[in-house]
């Protein structure tokens, strides 16, 4: 059965939802006051108990990081970022060791990721899904580790594998965003606090989809993790991150590194739900959804395909992206971002074509509603040396109402006459025709915007993996509630 | 079943239709024929309540209840169905999905409990194949890239689906081919009971011969203005509207 089937009930069932991730976990935590300065670098480190060359990378990022400025060519406007205003690091207080099972992690923990519809618990999770889960600073659960250790899948937590595999660390992070690639991605080398590792050996395809559950709890506590996701000659991995955050007033600052790396033959598939809190209809409060993520595509015919929907955060300012070296490699995204209310959105991605024969696929789908406001920005770069590489984008934008805004802002760069580059456009609204004819059938209006969203983005959510889709497809509908009527 | 009295629609400030009055008994077929923008279309969309089509005076009682007041989808929900006369293409949303999605909508409203998608599909497979609607019909969009006689058939599977107490077939006949014609019209026939109320728009006395009407109707310049048996298709077939549009020029 096709992805999208079985939708639609389950958005009627959380018709009359809000955001539903609004809760504030009780928890007694260690946290460190606000501010930033090399010893709070020190201090994380310390926390995680890293080696010397770890905090020497994270120091000179961070001396680096003081000498950027913020940039702004992007369409969302923010007031500055007061950095020394907020905290570093956060930690579910008893966890100081990290637990050796799940027996050991504390309750409350355990009921939050429920409440958020992960359970933990291996034996009532997902069949086939193992989950590393992150909670403020420190990853407080990773399921399944025996499983995939049998076919020597590494999946655990970025500061364990700091410690347990630093030849592959070291080689590897860096290495496809540099420490110095821009602020954000600058002040994360310096302060990342946690976020999952995976590498899958030569020739394993993994038994399991992987997944990490990012959430912020702590108030006034930025989130910097950092993953780092290395497939080896002819493996295959998917990977899915989802992301909720409590319902607070102030911003708060996500702002984290992806990085991903494709051997020769190799395919990852990293999917993202991400549902931050978005803030109020006023616009009050919401996450800055500030991360770099980025793909390197090094062996032959190595492929990877980032498949995202944005539905949360205040500001989502983010272009996953393929440096395609390998000849014969394949570079996808399939987006689907919706704004809401005052939600700004300026996503898209980048596809820098290098080897021979490479070639790239964007199909975008872009959803705004209210008077939030969305910006396509997509890069396709053909070098010199990409002889018969090519790109296809498909950018369709959705306006449901007229006091909200999307802009497509293509950036088509060949230096090689034998590249191809297509690009087609769209822009449509939902039309008073489609909603009657709904509606005549008994389905009321916001069960009909979500059905025709869903059916709009269709393309994109076939893209995800099935565990994930039906969850996907709620989240369209919550978010776009209120938008018509 | 259906009740309408004295009813005035205006549209984009234009009032198109003038005064209706027309009465539908439980298990009546009843059939509307009239000159090309007389406001047949329009009567069918102020039953299913669509927005802009504004009444001014009158009302629609169906089931005792003036209905005038309430959403398109509670009016559906009670049982009122409005078969298009150009179906609408909603890209990307599977025929199945949508189906069992109004259904459950209606079955919510009315308390009972929705069906799970194994019922559904069984149900379903029954209703397909009395239409000649194909499997690749079920799972492409909804009406989308469909052929005319496709999109006529594809809302004939959608009232047997529903089972509506009323069901407005608005030119449900144009675009079929004689054998698409038969197929929709024993759909139709098949449906009809002692509990079911049809009003059908038409062109043609062709249909009529197909699906036989208990009264039939004259609707000009936004009035009903004659009715009769069946036998007053046949002298409309015969004579054309001319008496219709003088009268009404001359009054
Ligand atoms: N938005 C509108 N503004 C003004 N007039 C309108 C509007 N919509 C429809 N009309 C007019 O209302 C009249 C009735 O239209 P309607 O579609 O009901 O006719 P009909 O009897 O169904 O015609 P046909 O046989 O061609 O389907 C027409 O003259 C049409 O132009
Ligand atoms: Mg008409």
């Amino acid at each position: 059965m096709s992805a999208t089937v079985e939708t639609v009930d389950q958005i009627t069932d959380l018709a009359d939802e809000k955001y539903k991730y609004g809760f504030v976990t009780d928890i007694e935590s260690d946290t460190l006051p606000p501010g930033l300065n090399e010893d709070t670098i020190r201090f994380i480190s310390a926390k995680k108990d890293e080696p010397e060359w770890m905090l020497e990378w994270r120091l000179k990022a961070f001396r680096h990081w003081l000498t950027l400025e913020e940039p702004d060519w992007q369409k969302p406007k923010f007031p500055k970022i007061d950095y020394q205003d907020a905290c570093y690091y956060a930690a579910p207080k008893n966890m100081k060791d990290g637990p050796q099972s799940l027996d050991e992690v504390d309750p409350e923990l355990l009921a939050t990721y429920e409440k958020l519809g992960i359970p933990l618990r291996e034996q009532e999770m997902l069949a086939g899904v193992a989950v590393d889960a992150v909670f403020d600073s420190v990853s407080v659960a990773t399921t399944f580790k025996a499983k995939l250790e049998e076919v020597g899948v590494i999946f655990c937590p970025i500061s364990e594998a700091v410690k347990r595999c630093p030849e592959l660390v070291k080689k590897y992070m860096g290495s496809v965003v540099p420490f110095n690639d821009n602020t954000y991605a600058t002040l994360n080398s310096a302060v990342f606090t946690d976020g999952s590792f995976v590498y899958i050996p030569k020739g394993v395809r993994c038994p399991m989809e992987l997944s990490t559950y990012f959430r912020i709890n702590e108030a006034n506590t930025g989130q910097f993790e950092r993953t780092l996701i290395i497939a080896d000659e002819g493996s295959y991995v998917s990977y899915l991150e989802g992301c909720t955050a409590p319902m607070r007033d102030e911003n708060q600052l996500h702002a984290a590194v992806v990085e991903l790396i494709a051997h020769d033959d190799a395919e990852i598939k990293y999917s993202t739900v991400q549902n931050w809190y978005p803030g109020d209809e006023n616009g009050v409060g919401g996450i800055y959804n500030f991360v770099t993520k980025r793909a390197a595509c090094r062996g032959r015919n190595s492929k990877v395909s980032w498949t995202q929907v944005e539905t949360g955060s205040a500001i989502t300012w983010k272009y996953p992206s393929c440096v395609l070296l390998g000849d014969n490699s394949v570079g996808e995204f399939y987006s689907i971002a919706i704004t809401n209310n005052r939600q700004m959105a300026d996503t898209g991605t980048k596809m820098i074509h290098i080897g021979k024969n490479t070639s790239s696929r964007i199909i975008s789908k872009g959803i705004s509603a209210g008077k939030s406001d969305q910006t396509y920005r997509g890069l396709v770069r053909m070098a010199g040396k990409a002889n018969g590489a090519r790109n296809y984008t498909q950018c369709d934008s959705l306006l449901i109402g007229d006091t909200c805004g999307a802009h497509t802002v293509p950036y088509i760069e060949s230096k090689n006459p034998s590249a191809v580059v297509e690009h087609e456009a769209t822009t449509s609204t939902i039309s008073e025709d489609q909603l009657f004819y709904l509606r005549q059938r008994g389905i009321d209006e916001e069960t009909a915007v979500a059905l025709i969203v869903n059916g709009f983005c269709r393309d994109v959510l076939q893209q995800l993996p099935m565990e994930f889709a039906v969850e996907a497809q709620k989240l369209v509908g919550i978010s776009l509630e209120g938008s018509v009527g | 079943m259906l009740e309408i009295k004295n009813l005035h629609v205006t549209v984009d400030g234009t009032e198109i239709l003038k005064g209706i009055d027309l009465s539908l008994g439980s298990g009546e077929m009843h059939a509307i024929m009239g000159p090309n923008g007389s406001g047949k279309s329009t009567l069918s969309y102020t039953i299913a309540g669509r927005a802009g089509y504004d009444v001014t005076e009158g009302e629609i009682l169906f089931k005792g209840q003036n209905i005038v007041d309430l959403s398109p989808e509670d009016r559906a929900a009670e049982g009122i169905f409005l078969a298009f006369q150009y179906p609408v293409e909603i890209p990307g949303v599977a025929n199945t999905t949508f189906l069992k999605e109004a259904l459950n909508a209606m079955r919510r409203h009315r308390g009972e409990d929705e069906l799970d998608a194994m019922q559904f599909v069984r149900m379903l497979r029954e209703k397909v194949k009395e239409l000649g609607i194909s499997d690749d019909m079920l799972k492409r969009a909804v009406n989308a890239g469909f052929s005319g006689g496709e999109k006529k058939r594809n809302e004939i599977l959608q009232m047997s689906v529903l089972e509506p107490a009323l069901a407005v077939l608005d030119e449900t006949d144009s675009g079929l081919d004689i054998d698409a014609l038969k197929i929709v019209a024993d759909g139709v026939n098949r449906l009809r009971n002692p509990e079911r109320s049809m009003l059908m728009i038409t062109h043609y006395q062709r249909l009529l011969d197909y699906i036989v009407p208990d009264f039939v109707h004259v609707l000009a310049h936004g009035r009903i203005q004659r009715s009769g048996g069946k036998e007053l298709a046949q002298e409309l077939e015969k004579n054309g509207y001319a008496e219709f549009t003088k009268t009404d020029a001359a009054a």
